[in-house]
C-alpha cells in the first residue's frame, strides 16, 4: 500500500496530541508526529518524513536516499561504459575505419 | 436603505415590495441595465454585417463554497459564459444573471457576488441587462445558485469548430492547469489542506481577440472547466475523428497542484479549470499564436502541449516522462481522493 | 519535488532498463517463457502504468499483478454491512475516497450516499476523530480498511480516542497483513512466480523480516520497494540479479524509508488495539487465517461491529459473488484484466461489477485508466 509522499516538518503545532504541520510542494496539513518522535519534538522541524494519510509514519533517511542515487548515478555510469565498450567491439568487428575507443581495452 | 433584515427571507420571492426591494438595492442599482421592461431591448452596429451571425450560450453556476481565493460564484457566472462565447469566435456583448437565492442567505454575501460580477463583466466588456430572481425555502438550495446566458457577435467568414482539426495542428494552452480545481478542493475544507493557491477564474474575450488576430486560421478553441483539460482534449478528438498526442514533460503545473495531486492521487488533466483555454492551431500559426497570448496577463504561461495526429483517431495518448505512452481516456464520474 | 522528482529521472532509468535487459538475456527469459514477477502491492501497480513501465521493461519480465489491493478484496458482504451501519440516522460514515464506488450486494457507498445516507470522505483517521469531537450528538464511524500501512494510524486513532474518553467514535474494521496472502499464493500449486517485489509502505511499518520465510523456506527472491518509477526498475533490477546469481534473500531497495525492523510506536500501537480473527474472508481468494484484524476487547467501546452488533459480531455472512465474475483469478494473476469476460463488456468503471474496476489500485482501473476500454495497456 502506497500513496504516501514525502513532506518536511515545519512547525509543531500541538505537543500533547504529538502533532506538526507538514508542507509538501506548499500544502500543509497538520499531521500526527507519534510515529517518529524520539526524545525532544521540537527536534523534528525541519526534519522530511513519509507523510500518509495525516501521519508522518518514517523519517525519510538523507543519507540512504543519497547513497539510492549514487548507486543509480554509478549504474547510469557503467552502462555508458559498457555502451562505449559495446560500440568498440562492433566497430573492430564489421572493420570500419570509425578510431577504436581506447583504455578499457576493447 | 430600505431593506429591513440583514438575512433574505421568503418575503423577498414573494413579488411584492419586498420582492422589488431586493432586486432594486442588490441587483440592478450595481449592474444598471438598460432600462427595466422584462426584456433588454439591444443594438450593435456589429450585427449588420453581412456574414455575421449571433452567438448565444447559457450556463448554471452551483459552486461550493461560494467565495474561495481567487474568486466567487458570481465571477465564475460572468467569466465561464464570456468564455464559452469567446472560444466560438465570438465578440461577448450581453449578459442575463438569474438568481436561486436560499431563504436565509445574507445579503452581504448578495452584495459582494454582484460586485464581483459587475467588476468582471467591466474587465471583460460586456454588459447585464436582464435578469431574475426568485427564493425558495431553507435546505432547496445550496447557498446561491447564478444562471446565466450570454449573447455575442460572430464575424462574417469565421468559422471556428473542433472537427476541423486536422493532423499536424498543434494544440496550445495558455497557462497552469488544474489550479481552479485544487483551489477548491483546499477550501472546501474536508481535507485539512492548505495552500496559497488561487482559482485560475478569468475572462478570456480579449485573451481570445488578441489571439485569432494573430492567428486567424485557428480551427478551434475551448474552455477547459470541469473534468479538466483531459475531458476538452478528448471532445475535441472524438468531433474531428483524429488522434491527439500531449507530452507530459510539456504540461504547465504549479508545484502546490503537483503536491495536492501527489498527497491525494489525482490527475491534475482532470482538475477543473475556470480561465484555462485549449486551442487547435495550424502548425504554421502556433508561434504567432503564443506570442499573443504571452503578450497579455491571461498568457503569460501560454505553452504548446500537444499535437494532432492521425493514429489513433478519437483518441488521446500522452507521452510518458519516460517516453512510454499511456491513454487519457474521458473521466468516469467524479475523481476521488485516494490513499492507495 | 524533493525526495520524488530524482526518483523520476528519465536518464537514470534507461541506464536501469539497459542493466535489466542485459541481465534478462542472461537468463534465456523470452516473451514465450518469461520471468514471472509479482508486485504484491496495488500501488505498486499503479505506478508500473502510469509510467509505461509494464512496456519498457524486456519481453521476458512479465508482471503479475498481486493482491495488494485491500479494497479490491474487501467481500461484498462487507461493504454491505458498512452501508447498513450508514444508513443509520444518527451515524455519520467516514471513509477513504477509495472505498465509495465499490459494489456491495445491495449497493456501494457513493449510492447510499445520494439515497441520503450521511456519508462522508475523509483524508485521515484523525479528521473523523475531529468530526466526533464537533458533533457529541451524532455516532462517528470509521470505515477502517488497508494493509498495515493504514494500520497504525487507525490503531493511533483509537488510542487517541480512549484516552479523550470519546464515547461517539467507533472503527468499522477491515485492516488485513500483507503476509498471509502471499503464503497462501506461494501455497497454491497453480501459482509459478519467480520473484517478488514487496510492498514499501507496508514495510516501512513491519520491516523487511515478515518476508524472511519468502526466501528461506520457498526460495523466492524478494524486493521491497518504493513507489517512484527508479525504486520499481532498481528493484526489479536487484529481483533479476538474485536469480541470475542463485540467491533467494530479502532485500531492501527503499532504504530511505524503510526501517530493517520496521516502526517501534506504529507495531506497538496495532499489537495494543487488535487482535488477529482466526479467519478472515478475501474477495476472491476466500478465507485465509489469521489475515483479519479484530479491535480487542479493551477497545470494544470502539470497535463499530460490538456497537452495532453487525458483522462478525452478529454472525458472519457469505454473499455470492455476481454472474461471471472473474476478480478472484485476476487478483491471483492467474489472467489479466482484459481476459475477463467482463472487462469493458458487462464490468466499466461507471457500471463496475467487482471492486478492481473501481479501486485505484485494481488491476482493472489501471489497465482501463492507462490502456483505455480495450485495455491496450498490455
Amino acid at each position: 500500500m502506497c500513496l504516501g509522499i514525502p513532506g518536511q516538518i515545519v512547525a509543531i503545532t500541538d505537543v500533547a496530541r504529538q502533532m506538526a504541520m507538514a508542507d509538501v510542494s506548499g500544502v500543509r496539513r497538520e499531521v500526527n508526529v507519534a510515529c517518529i518522535v524520539e526524545g525532544d519534538i521540537d527536534a523534528l522541524v525541519g526534519e522530511w518524513a513519509l507523510i500518509h494519510v495525516g501521519f508522518a509514519m518514517s523519517r525519510i533517511d538523507e543519507a540512504e536516499a543519497a547513497a539510492t542515487l549514487e548507486a543509480l548515478r554509478d549504474l547510469g555510469e557503467a552502462q555508458e561504459t559498457l555502451q562505449a565498450m559495446r560500440e568498440g567491439q562492433q566497430a573492430l568487428q564489421s572493420g570500419s575505419s570509425t578510431p577504436v575507443a581506447g583504455g578499457a581495452g576493447a | 436603505m430600505s431593506l429591513r433584515s440583514d438575512r433574505v427571507t421568503m418575503a423577498h420571492g414573494g413579488g411584492g415590495k419586498a420582492m422589488q426591494d431586493l432586486i432594486q438595492e442588490i441587483f440592478t442599482s450595481v449592474f444598471a441595465p438598460p432600462g427595466m421592461e422584462d426584456q433588454a431591448r439591444l443594438f450593435d452596429v456589429a450585427l449588420l454585417e453581412p456574414g455575421a451571425r449571433l452567438a448565444f450560450t447559457t450556463d448554471s453556476f452551483v459552486v461550493t463554497p461560494m467565495e474561495f481565493p481567487g474568486g466567487d460564484i458570481g465571477k465564475i457566472a460572468v467569466c465561464g459564459t464570456v468564455n464559452d462565447l469567446a472560444v466560438g469566435g465570438a465578440r461577448p456583448l450581453w449578459l442575463s444573471a438569474a438568481f436561486i437565492i436560499e431563504e436565509g442567505t445574507e445579503f452581504a454575501l448578495l452584495r459582494r457576488i454582484v460586485a464581483s460580477m459587475a467588476r468582471e463583466a467591466e474587465a471583460a466588456g460586456v454588459r447585464i441587462v436582464t435578469g431574475d430572481t426568485k427564493v425558495v425555502e431553507r435546505g432547496a438550495a445550496d447557498g446561491v445558485f447564478v444562471t446565466t446566458s450570454g449573447i455575442g457577435v460572430i464575424p462574417p467568414g469565421r468559422e471556428m469548430a473542433a472537427h476541423q482539426l486536422q493532423v499536424g495542428d498543434l494544440l496550445l494552452v495558455n497557462g497552469a492547469l488544474g489550479d481552479h480545481g485544487a483551489t477548491i478542493l483546499a477550501a472546501r475544507g474536508d481535507m485539512a489542506l492548505s495552500t496559497a493557491l488561487q482559482s485560475d477564474c478569468q475572462s478570456l474575450g480579449h485573451l481570445m481577440a488578441a489571439v485569432l488576430n494573430a492567428a486567424p486560421a485557428t480551427r478551434a478553441a475551448r474552455d477547459a472547466t470541469r473534468g479538466g483539460v483531459a475531458s476538452v482534449l478528448n471532445e475535441m478528438a472524438q468531433a474531428a475523428k483524429v488522434g491527439i498526442v500531449i507530452d507530459e514533460t510539456a504540461l504547465p503545473l504549479r508545484s502546490e497542484v503537483k503536491g495536492m495531486c501527489e498527497i491525494l492521487g489525482l490527475d491534475p488533466l482532470y482538475l477543473a479549470n475556470e480561465g484555462t483555454l485549449v486551442l487547435g492551431v495550424p502548425a504554421d500559426q502556433a508561434e504567432a499564436a503564443l506570442a499573443a497570448m504571452r503578450s497579455r496577463p491571461e498568457g503569460l504561461a501560454a505553452v504548446r502541449i500537444g499535437r494532432v495526429v492521425g493514429e489513433h483517431p478519437g483518441q488521446v495518448r500522452m507521452t510518458t516522462l519516460f517516453g512510454g505512452s499511456r491513454i487519457v481516456d474521458m473521466l468516469v464520474g467524479e475523481q476521488l481522493p485516494r490513499i492507495c | 519535488m524533493k525526495y520524488i522528482s530524482e526518483f523520476r529521472d528519465p536518464i537514470a532509468a534507461k541506464a536501469l532498463l539497459a542493466a535489466i535487459a542485459q541481465v534478462t538475456e542472461t537468463l534465456a527469459a523470452t516473451a514465450a517463457k518469461p520471468l514471472q514477477i509479482m508486485e504484491i502491492c496495488g500501488g505498486h501497480t499503479h505506478a508500473i502504468f502510469r509510467y509505461g513501465l509494464n512496456k519498457l521493461v524486456p519481453d521476458g519480465i512479465e508482471f503479475i499483478h498481486g493482491p495488494g489491493c485491500p479494497v479490491c478484496v474487501l467481500p461484498m458482504s462487507r461493504v454491505d454491512e458498512c452501508v447498513e451501519i450508514a444508513e443509520r440516522p444518527e451515524v455519520i460514515m467516514t471513509t477513504f475516497g477509495d472505498a465509495m464506488r465499490v459494489p456491495g450486494y445491495r449497493k456501494s457507498l457513493l449510492q447510499a450516499k445520494a439515497e441520503g445516507a450521511d456519508i462522508r470522505m475523509v483524508y485521515s483517521p484523525l479528521d473523523a476523530l475531529e468530526l466526533a469531537r464537533r458533533h457529541p450528538d451524532r455516532e462517528v464511524v470509521f470505515f477502517g480498511l488497508g494493509f498495515e500501512t493504514t494500520t497504525p494510524s487507525t490503531a493511533l486513532s483509537i488510542q487517541q480516542a480512549a484516552r479523550e474518553g470519546l464515547r461517539n467514535f467507533s472503527v468499522f474494521c477491515n485492516h488485513i497483513t500483507v503476509p498471509e496472502p502471499i503464503k497462501a499464493l506461494l501455497d497454491d500449486p497453480y501459482m509459478q512466480l519467480d520473484g517478488f517485489i514487496a510492498p514499501g509502505h507496508v514495510s516501512m511499518v513491519i520491516g523487511t523480516h515478515p518476508y524472511d520465510f519468502i526466501a528461506r523456506d520457498y526460495r523466492k527472491p524478494i524486493v521491497v520497494a518504493g513507489f517512484e518509477p527508479l525504486d520499481l526498475l532498481q528493484a526489479l533490477l536487484m529481483v533479476l540479479q538474485q536469480l541470475a546469481e542463485g540467491r533467494t534473500e530479502v532485500e531492501n531497495q527503499y532504504g530511505r524509508v524503510v526501517p530493517e525492523h520496521g516502526n517501534p510506536v506504529s507495531l506497538a500501537a496495532i499489537e495494543d488495539v487488535y487482535e488477529r480473527r482466526k479467519q478472515f474472508e478475501w474477495r476472491g481468494l476466500g478465507q485465509i487465517d489469521a489475515s483479519g484484524l479484530k479491535i480487542r476487547a479493551k477497545y470494544a467501546a470502539f470497535d463499530a461491529e460490538e456497537k452495532f452488533q453487525i458483522g462478525y459480531a452478529a454472525g458472519p455472512r457469505h454473499v455470492v459473488e455476481p454472474e461471471g465474475c472473474a476478480c478472484g483469478a485476476v487478483m491471483t494473476g492467474r489472467i489479466k484484466p482484459t481476459a475477463c469476460p467482463q472487462f469493458g463488456k458487462g464490468c466499466t468503471p461507471e457500471m463496475p461489477l467487482g471492486a478492481l474496476m473501481v479501486s485505484s489500485e485494481g488491476a482493472c482501473a489501471a489497465y482501463w485508466q492507462y490502456g483505455g476500454a480495450r485495455g491496450e495497456a498490455a
